[in-house]
């Protein structure tokens, strides 16, 4: 009887123990792969050079070359780009996610990975937190060249750092979203071409280099309803001022969304990579 | 075992074992079947149809515990050049799961086992072919795996490099790894193999010990070349009808001998006088491909 009350509690105990121990040694793996990624990032310095190269032109393409001609009522056009910056600078910046992954598929450390005995989600985890160590860099130096540009975050520090919160959100989110796509293609220049053509049609039909109220209705339907939008207008709102709860809490609800879909969809990529 | 890939059968009913201290030679040519083989077995790959057994751990509802018994070394799992071999080894032993300190000394004295001590602080970008190949094989070996798999592991080697590299298989199986070896080289299986098995077209082809084979196949080949095909005929019939097996190919004839090559002697003998003599004679072991010619032509061995 009393042997019959004890062990299902002992296998409960034992369930809850292996379950830590899962989580710690998932945790541990997924740390071991984000430090090999962020070593060979620095080992590799033309990738981060050419991450941060994009979007400095575009501030340079966008200030100077085209800001005169772009008129936003009530600010100063430069206080106006730079969170379309910061958006444009992480959305493509998750291009790196797949081309990393695509890179790992080519050389064979994939294969050396999955013959180990490792967590299966630190692969993709190792993968995503490097990226976004790399978002953060590459997004500091992209403050620089904004203020450089005459960029002054009207609502201060505050407003500043809680608008890069969201950047930096949205750009892990849609890391995974780029990790599916690098399981799939063991050519990093494939991947890239892939990748672009959509980031491109999500940056510029969204508000984030002119407001959406130049455009054509049609596009304004599909411009103001998508996360690079969402995203631009949570961050002027915190930046430049104005009521802001509503906009971040849509631009975390993206960001959050595409995370457990992109999270899913590249985790079973990979489960069922060999089958 | 069976697997397809689209409509090609990679894989067609190959059944295998290998015992524990011992060295399975895998053999056969580009596209056998050779890689498939072991990806399934390292759970790369799951088999459409079969079953496989690893230490005893079945590799499809098993995989996660097989994963903590084997290692996987070879043409397709790599090393990463951006980091150094010390830190590769660190690397893989932490996420083989045997613990950060343990994964420092593992990490030092296959570094040192492996000769690589003095270029452990290097980046692997900057090794050789035969270093890189080491790295890759002493980061198979981070947990002490019941069961090694390498995959070609000697392919484009330079000849010192093969050998080193054998020594350390040689040593891992005498300490009682079971060590699964895939290669396209006769030679390679001689040296380290107790059991082969020849495998063409995802079948098994013929199985044995190395002396076993060779004794099949003979240990050595003559290649007389006689410049003209009507030459080669006459000389094909001459030693047909003296009890040899010639194969001719256009103005060429191979000659299997079992006995080695002072047979030689008695070949030249039996053409002396019934063909023209030959314009070169090349006395050689014989080569994987003789072994699969032989084996698609009917076995028809010396």
């Amino acid at each position: 009887m009393s042997t019959t009350a004890i062990a299902p509690r002992q296998t409960a105990a034992s369930r809850v123990t292996k379950a830590s121990t899962t989580v710690t040694t998932a945790l541990s793996d997924t740390a071991s792969v984000a430090w090999r990624n962020l070593l060979t990032q620095l080992r590799t310095p033309q990738a981060l050079v050419f991450a941060t190269i994009q979007p400095v032109i575009f501030v340079l393409l966008f200030r100077y070359a085209f800001g005169g001609a772009i008129h936003v009522p009530g600010t100063n056009y430069v206080d106006f780009l730079m969170p379309g910056i910061f958006a444009q600078t992480v959305a493509f910046g998750a291009v790196g996610t797949a081309v990393g992954l695509s890179g790992d598929l080519r050389t064979g450390i994939l294969v050396r990975f999955r013959a180990l005995p490792m967590a299966r989600i630190a692969v993709l985890g190792g993968r995503t937190v490097a990226d976004l160590a790399r978002n953060l860099l590459v997004v500091a130096v992209m403050i620089g060249v904004g203020f450089a540009a005459g960029f002054r975050s009207p609502r201060g520090a505050g407003g500043l750092l809680a608008a890069l919160g969201l950047v930096i959100a949205f750009g892990y989110a849609i890391s995974w979203g780029f990790a599916s796509l690098g399981l799939r293609v063991s050519d990093p220049e494939a991947a890239q071409a892939a990748a672009v053509p959509v980031l491109f049609l999500l940056v510029f039909t969204s508000a984030a280099f002119v407001p959406s109220t130049a455009m054509p209705g049609w596009l304004q339907a599909f411009g103001t309803h998508q996360p690079v939008d969402a995203l631009v207008n949570a961050e002027r709102a915190l930046i430049l001022g104005g009521p802001a709860a509503h906009d971040v809490l849509i631009s975390l609800a993206w960001s959050g969304g595409l995370l457990v879909v992109f999270a899913l969809l590249a985790s079973r990529t990979y489960a069922r990579m060999g089958r | 075992m069976r697997k397809a890939f689209g409509g090609v059968q990679a894989l067609d009913g190959l059944s295998l074992a290998v015992p524990t201290g011992s060295v399975l030679g895998l053999l056969g040519p580009n596209g056998s079947g050779k890689t498939t083989t072991v990806s399934i077995l390292a759970t790369l790959l799951r088999p459409d149809a079969g079953r496989a057994i690893v230490a005893g751990l079945d590799v499809v509802t098993q995989a996660a515990r097989v994963r903590q018994v084997i290692g996987l070394a070879g043409q397709f799992a790599a090393v990463d050049p951006n980091l150094t071999g010390r830190e590769n080894l660190r690397l893989i032993g932490r996420l083989s799961r045997i613990g950060r300190s343990q994964a420092r000394v593992r990490a030092d004295e296959l570094l040192d086992s492996f000769g690589l001590s003095a270029a452990a602080g290097r980046l692997v970008r900057g090794y050789s072919g035969g270093m890189r190949r080491r790295l890759d094989v002493a980061a198979a070996l981070l947990h002490r795996p019941a069961v090694l798999f390498l995959d070609e592991p000697t392919t484009g080697l330079d000849p010192e490099s093969r050998f080193a590299l054998w020594d350390s298989v040689r040593d891992l199986a005498r300490s009682g790894t079971a060590v699964l070896l895939t290669t396209q080289y006769l030679d390679e299986a001689d040296a380290l193999a107790d059991q082969v098995v020849i495998i063409a077209e995802g079948r098994v082809a013929d199985t044995g010990a190395p002396a076993e084979l060779k004794a099949r196949f003979g240990t050595v080949l003559f290649s007389l070349d006689f410049g003209r095909p009507e030459a080669a005929r006459a000389a094909h019939a001459a030693l047909a009808s003296a009890g040899y097996r010639p194969q001719r190919d256009g103005a060429g004839i191979q000659v299997r001998s079992a006995t080695g090559s002072g047979e030689l002697t008695s070949v030249l003998r039996v053409l002396d006088g019934r063909a023209p003599d030959p314009v070169s004679v090349a006395v050689r072991e014989p080569t994987l491909d003789d072994v699969f010619l032989s084996l698609t032509r009917g076995g028809e061995a010396a």
